[in-house]
């Protein structure tokens, strides 16, 4: 199987399906001549021209409502935020005209549009370009939200939210765009609201996706080496829909259950999880849950800050040994 | 200044067209009426803004685009509704929270739907469908149709980011959109003079985005009409879009919880003198099309409409509670199939 950089999966994602389907589209800042900011988009400009792949000015209410009113005579639009802090400028456009104008028109409108781009914090951007936006996402009704850990799961899932009817959120991470992976040459679709698992383990669940799913890992590498601790980990890859029962199946056989999130813990995803998780398995728990994100802080520049605020292997590996009563 | 049409190429709208648009601007006042009625009766829940004084631009716009051409408004859109045919039955059903209404119950008054009649909305954030309407634009441009956009909103609306990012980008892009501002004077209860630096709100268009603005009395069906067509033959020659103030007035507030402390009862009956319907009667009446007679058979026949309309919507059942959860998503799950 060829490997291949995350950021070719997703440019090889976009291409395919717009080979297929002439309504496809892709909209955002600097995807054509500049060949994508981070070069998601390389060669899409020479490939499909300037209809296709379609440079807008800094608008992002404009280009992101273009998106949708495009979407509602049938077009795929795929909007790229250069970052989804620059999201919450067109946020009326993204909670409110894509997910709602089905619901409000009595089923009459579809809204085929994937709105992709990187989130989360790590490059010393401070507080306002630093945005992990899952949970102000997965708030929304008819909004779904996917988060690729692997190359792998980047074209599977694209391509999926490409062909999906309702809005997709699609969120990406700068750290990992040259991450290499396998990714087969042949067509491949992956499912929303099915998770993957990670890493099997019987000692303790660790529900972790995107950049926090790869501290996780090496997080649980570590405590089987050091300490023999076995940790589960379990990847939603769609944070909505959320796949509950494989989680909740996992934390009835390990008994505890630790969530991370570059997010923040208040109203996050760890929260979501932990309240459903305690709904299915609250007589199978030996230990409450705990949440492992950022600290609850505006995130700061100085690179020292930064890495005391984002949870890194070192904290996800002390929860799960509270979770498991480790005595050291 | 650009010239839409020269004044040899007008082309005179016909006498069953202007009865036309005299009944359908006849209709939107009755069915607004009956609105404000049902609203006191409390039939009608949430916010609700009447149309009462802006007939014509509805009327005399819609009847210069064709029914293949997309429309778009903001909250105040039961008259754009009714001039581009949606019955007053579902119309009335959306209000009363009905399953039979054109948008199942889920919309309500600022949000009203046909996508058969490509009528897009109804909307209620201002100046949030401004840039839907870029995106419609957009589509049509990239598939090469020959359509048009008509997008309205308010004046109001023209102080929102959302509306100078979406005017950029469909000047940038030259989209075939009408933009049409129907300035009735207030944004709520503030005045143009107090919201806007510049007040001839064509202005703020023009050199500023590439897109020419004009300017016509929104109280004149047949201007609205004139108007309206030579800006759609622009923008179907390609020249892409237009930006069309349009001075109207409405009578009542600006939603039904208004006291109107804002203006002065004179302003309000000024304005009433030139009322558009009663303009266009003039006009019929000159041309020997209407008469006292005619006049009351019309309003008598058009009252019936709305009242059998009003009734069948108030007996009509009211949506199931488990259909909150229908037409959330497609499909929650995505297209993948196991």
């Amino acid at each position: 199987m060829p490997e291949i950089q995350f950021r070719e999966a997703l440019n090889q994602a976009m291409c395919e399906e717009m080979d297929r389907d002439p309504d496809v589209f892709l909209i955002g800042e600097e995807v054509a001549e500049y060949d994508g900011a981070y070069k998601v988009s390389q060669g899409m400009l020479a490939r499909f021209g300037p209809m296709r792949v379609v440079d807008s000015p800094i608008s992002e209410a404009g280009f992101a409502g273009l998106g949708v009113g495009a979407a509602m005579v049938g077009m795929r639009p795929i909007v790229e935020f250069m970052t989804f802090s620059f999201s919450l400028v067109a946020f009326d456009q993204v909670v409110n005209n894509a997910p709602k104008m089905r619901y409000m028109s009595g089923g009459q409108f579809k809204v085929p549009i994937v709105f992709r781009g990187i989130s989360g914090a790590g490059q010393q951007l401070a507080a306002t370009h630093s945005w992990t936006v899952d949970a102000l996402y997965a708030h929304v009704p008819g909004l779904k939200v996917v988060v690729p850990t692997t190359p792998y799961e980047a074209k599977g899932l694209l391509k999926t939210a490409i062909r999906d009817d309702d809005p997709v959120i699609f969120l990406e991470n700068e750290a990992m765009y040259g991450h290499r992976g396998e990714v087969p040459a042949e067509e491949y679709l992956l499912p929303f609201g099915q998770a993957d698992i990670k890493r099997e383990g019987s000692h303790c669940t660790i529900v972790a996706w995107g950049h926090g799913c790869l501290t996780a890992m090496a997080a649980a590498e570590q405590l089987h080496k050091d300490h023999g601790i076995e940790a589960e980990i379990i990847d939603p890859r769609s944070l909505r829909p959320l796949d509950i029962e494989t989680i909740a199946e996992s934390v009835k056989k390990t008994g505890c259950c630790v969530t991370v999130e570059e997010g923040y813990p208040t109203c996050g995803m760890g929260a979501e999880i932990a309240a459903q998780v305690q709904e299915k398995c609250f007589d199978d728990l030996d230990h409450h849950i705990i949440r492992v994100g950022s600290l609850d802080v505006p995130m700061p520049y100085s690179k020292v800050l930064l890495n005391h605020v984002v949870p890194g292997a070192q904290r996800v590996a002390e929860a799960v040994k509270q979770a498991v009563y480790f005595q050291g | 200044m650009i010239t839409l049409v020269e004044q040899s190429q007008k082309v005179e709208p016909s006498p069953a067209q202007m009865m036309d648009w005299y009944r359908q601007m006849a209709l939107i006042r009755q069915f607004e009426l009956r609105c404000a009625q049902s609203y006191q009766q409390q039939k009608i829940g949430g916010f609700c803004h009447l149309y009462v004084g802006q007939e014509a631009v509805a009327v005399g716009s819609i009847a210069a685009v064709r029914p293949s051409d997309y429309i778009i408004t903001a909250y105040r859109d039961h008259g754009h509704a009714i001039a581009r045919g949606m019955d007053c039955e579902s119309l009335l059903a959306e209000l009363y929270g009905k399953a039979s209404g054109c948008s199942h119950g889920k919309g309500g008054s600022m949000h009203f739907f046909d996508r058969e009649k490509n009528f897009f909305g109804g909307h209620a954030i201002v100046a949030g469908h401004v840039p839907l309407a870029v995106g419609l634009g957009w589509a049509i441009k990239y598939r090469k149709e020959d359509r048009v956009v008509l997008c309205y909103f308010g004046d109001g609306a023209m102080n929102q980011g959302a509306f100078h990012e979406a005017l950029n980008l469909a000047g940038l892009f030259k989209l075939p959109i009408i933009f049409m501002v129907e300035n009735n004077g207030y944004g709520m209860g503030t005045h143009v003079q107090r919201a806007s630096a510049v007040v001839e709100l064509k202005l703020r268009t023009g050199d500023a985005y590439g897109i020419p603005g004009k300017h016509v009395d929104g109280m004149d069906c047949l201007a609205m009409y004139e108007m309206t067509l030579a800006a759609a033959q622009y923008c179907r020659a390609g020249h892409g879009a237009l930006f069309i103030e349009v001075k109207t007035y409405r009578y009542r507030g600006h939603s039904m919880s208004d006291p109107q402390k804002y203006r002065t009862r004179e302003e309000v009956a000024g304005y009433q003198e030139h009322d558009p319907i009663g303009r266009l009667e003039k006009v019929l009446r000159a041309k020997n099309l209407l008469d006292d007679s005619k006049v009351q058979a019309i309003n008598n026949e058009i009252h019936a409409h709305v009242e059998e309309a009003h009734h069948r919507a108030d007996a009509a059942p009211f949506p199931q509670t488990q259909d909150v959860w229908k037409d959330v998503y497609a499909n929650p799950y995505g297209p993948y199939q196991l």
